[in-house]
């Protein structure tokens, strides 16, 4: 089946961060996912959702419910037009960071979600998917 | 800007984190704790994180720059009150807090300071005298 879009939101402000945070929380929870996923999705998006404003120059994420026979899922796309990731290696390593935060960002999200995609440049793309 | 009010009880300053916050106002708390703390010369801090509902890599790097921050200002830092969601996460995302006092409960982390500032002070009040102090 076709995933359902859930919402689409703008990521340009530290405002639109808290939001995309309590949006994927509540998608989230509206799915049925436990607790301990809910806060799993939450913390990978807010680690990917600042990327996107930081480094990305803004951007938006797409926020979708996947639908398979077996199982559903959540599907975040996080899309923006910055200068992109041009070593993937090393930007997935732990420990790389630009600037603040713990270097944590991309491995972190990866390890907390099933699925993780990334493309670019140019500009970046980065999906990730959690099933429940 | 909002700013995360902060308690004066005694030589405790506490914290009480209760929504999800801006960037700006954690790093705002970051200063106005150390600049209480000097003030008034505080021995203890404790930190409730009860309500929070996630921790990121950006939130945990403050949290730890507040722990070492206060260590420097002569001042105890206790976590208290960390969901379990939110300690398997942030260990899967790789934070580790390493250095940061916890305790459950915000009763068990007034304990905890209690111990920790009356172990440096060696033949001053004791702790029951301290906690008498408090009441």
């Amino acid at each position: 089946m076709a995933p359902v879009l859930l919402v689409t939101q703008d990521l340009r402000t530290e405002d639109d961060l808290v939001h995309m945070r309590a949006a994927v929380k509540m998608h989230a929870s509206d799915l049925g996912f436990s607790s301990l996923n809910q806060t799993k999705i939450m913390t990978a998006a807010s680690e990917l959702g600042r990327n996107t404003i930081e480094h990305g120059l803004g951007g938006l994420v797409i926020i979708e419910h996947l639908r398979e026979p077996e199982r559903n899922g959540i599907r975040l796309t996080f899309k923006d037009e910055g200068p992109g990731i041009h070593d993937h290696a090393l930007a997935l390593s732990d420990g790389y960071t630009s600037k603040k935060g713990l270097g944590l960002g991309l491995s972190g999200s990866k390890r907390l979600m099933d699925e993780f995609d990334l493309i670019s440049p140019p500009g970046t793309v980065i999906t990730v998917v959690k099933w429940m | 800007m909002d700013r995360i009010p902060i308690l004066k009880i005694g030589e405790t300053l506490l914290v009480t984190i209760q929504v999800d916050f801006h960037d700006r106002v954690a790093l705002a708390l970051l200063e106005d704790l150390s600049e209480k703390i000097v003030n008034f010369s505080s021995k203890g801090l404790l930190i409730d994180i009860s309500a929070l509902e996630m921790v990121d890599s950006f939130m945990g790097r403050i949290l730890g720059n507040i722990a070492k921050t206060s260590r420097l200002l002569d001042c105890h830092c206790v976590l208290v009150g960390m969901q379990p969601a939110i300690a398997i996460t942030i260990t899967e995302l790789g934070i580790t807090l390493s250095g940061i006092h916890t305790a459950l409960t915000a009763e068990d982390g007034l304990a905890l300071l209690n111990k920790l500032v009356n172990a440096k002070k060696n033949g001053k009040p004791s702790a029951k005298k301290q906690e008498a102090k408090w009441r």
